[in-house]
């Protein structure tokens, strides 16, 4: 591997192994820049990052901004509510607008899929992928892939379980992607209604957690996204938690050094106890320091080659 | 930045500057010259620029511990980020590991690097190193001063001073990294 030569990250499916790797070897280096007395360089001295969020975030967005600071770099950041979107503007007017202020890169956010895509198409800067739809959340995954990393020490090989609403789930996609191109062997578990049959080609499919779950190394949970459910997907969040909802009970049939990852938001006591969640098998809170290090990783990548 | 190592020499003459068994003795009088300067050898740490600084630091510190019979820390810096042409660069470098375990503050730092040429890497390095903490003083020892400064920085060891053309490339080989020790001076 020479070095990154992708203008965009756009999602995790259109990179290879090659690339995945260079992203988590760099955040390796930026993790430790977080543990210094001075937590920051001068890298992006002079480079303006425009965060521009259409939909609710408060990790995400927190995370870009951390890593930008970290960086040194100018950035600002862009919701919709308040912002001219709620006035009607045009996803597109809105990008062309930021852009004749000339940012470097723009990381957007957007509850339509193909977003981060369509800009990447239309706009002249450099396009961060914080999240579009229900299509890919590549950094999520790269911070998942990352804390698996720093835990087991690799991710071949590892059986892992993601368990919970899949098919409104950006980031079991981009971590369907991201885990089986580094070789682990993944199950989706997830009631019938909300487990889409286009991943049989590269994982188990299962309805039962204690099925999916059985000697697993690392269990990802969902969140249950019920902004994003039009329709009656579930009967109740308490029948939800008594079928797929992780317990300590349930989590014994995994290895004993399993380990638990979820994105965030926790819907405590529907998609994981908090008995799980506070438990040492818990790396969640691992995974929001890590991400901040793997979006550094991106940035400083992605910012390589000089300016246009 | 430093010159990149060339590996197209085959039409350039090349001349051996040290030798495996110099270039042992020239790190041997660095680490001589260090403790005669520092009474308190327990109060010095060595932090290495990566890539050929870090083995560098590594044999200092063994020569020193040693003669002082106290182990001196060691650490390593890679100073990419700090670098002043990372937005006229093609590709972004990979990074390498940096790793300061220990505080730096109050405490002499040599500072370890193969080769000193325009001064630009040792300009990185010391903004670096300050954002970790504040000595109180640091020093800069290096295997090979080439000349053509580009900033006003001197180094107070040096294994050997070589003259050299601006174009002419020193390509330091480390047993570490390379598999055997010498310096070579490529004319070019």
């Amino acid at each position: 591997m020479t070095g990154w030569t992708q203008k965009h990250l756009l999602g995790i499916e259109p990179l290879s192994v090659e690339e995945i790797t260079l992203i988590l070897d760099t955040a390796v280096q930026m993790r430790e820049i977080m543990e210094r007395p001075i937590k920051k360089v001068p890298t992006l001295r002079g480079r303006t990052v425009v965060n521009l969020f259409m939909e609710a975030s408060t990790r995400t967005r927190a995370s870009f901004e951390m890593a930008e600071r970290i960086l040194s770099a100018d950035s600002l950041s862009i919701q919709a509510a308040g912002s001219s979107v709620s006035k009607g503007e045009s996803l597109l007017d809105t990008v062309k607008n930021l852009e004749a202020m000339t940012p470097d890169v723009i990381v957007v956010r957007h509850s339509s899929a193909g977003a981060a895509n369509f800009l990447a198409r239309c706009s002249n800067s450099r396009i961060v992928n914080a999240g579009d739809g229900a299509h890919e959340h590549p950094t999520q995954a790269l911070l998942d892939a990352f804390t698996l990393r720093q835990s087991k020490g690799r991710i071949a090989g590892l059986k892992i379980a993601i368990v919970g609403d899949v098919l409104h789930s950006r980031v079991a996609r981009s971590n369907i992607h991201l885990l089986t191109k580094m070789g682990a062997d993944v199950t989706l578990c997830a009631p019938p209604t909300l487990l889409p049959q286009e991943f049989s080609s590269l994982a188990t499919l299962s309805w039962r957690i204690d099925e999916a779950i059985e000697g697993a190394d690392v269990v990802m949970m969902l969140r249950l996204q019920q902004e994003r459910m039009t329709s009656a997907f579930i009967s109740t969040m308490r029948e939800y938690h008594a079928q797929y909802g992780l317990t300590l009970a349930r989590l014994k049939r995994a290895k004993s050094d399993v380990v638990v990852l979820h994105p965030g938001p926790m819907n405590r006591g529907v998609e994981i106890a908090s008995e799980v969640a506070d438990s040492k098998a818990s790396l969640i809170l691992d995974q929001v320091t890590n991400g901040v290090a793997v979006r550094m990783a991106v940035l400083y990548l992605l910012l390589g080659g000089g300016r246009e | 930045m430093k010159a990149a190592a060339s590996r197209h020499a085959k039409a350039s003459r090349e001349t051996r500057v040290l030798d495996g068994r110099s270039l042992g003795a020239a790190i041997a009088s660095m680490a001589k010259a260090i403790k005669a300067d520092q009474k308190e050898a327990a109060s010095i740490s060595i932090v290495g620029i990566q890539s050929r600084g870090v083995p560098l630091a590594a044999r200092l510190a063994i020569a020193l511990g040693s003669s002082t019979g106290k182990k001196v820390d060691v650490g390593s810096l890679d100073i990419t980020l700090y670098r002043d042409d990372l937005s006229t660069v093609g590709t972004r470098p990979v990074l390498k590991s940096t790793n300061i375990p220990f505080s730096i503050d109050g405490r002499t730092v040599i500072l370890v690097d193969d080769v000193l040429f325009t001064g630009r890497t040792i300009r990185a390095a010391l903004d670096e190193l300050v954002d970790f903490g504040r000595p109180s003083r640091i020093a800069l020892a290096v295997l090979i001063d080439r000349g053509h400064r580009e900033l006003p920085i001197q180094a107070d060891y040096v294994g050997k001073a070589v003259r050299t053309h601006r174009g002419d490339m020193v390509d330091v080989r480390l047993v570490e990294i390379d598999g055997k020790d010498e310096v070579v001076l490529v004319k070019r």
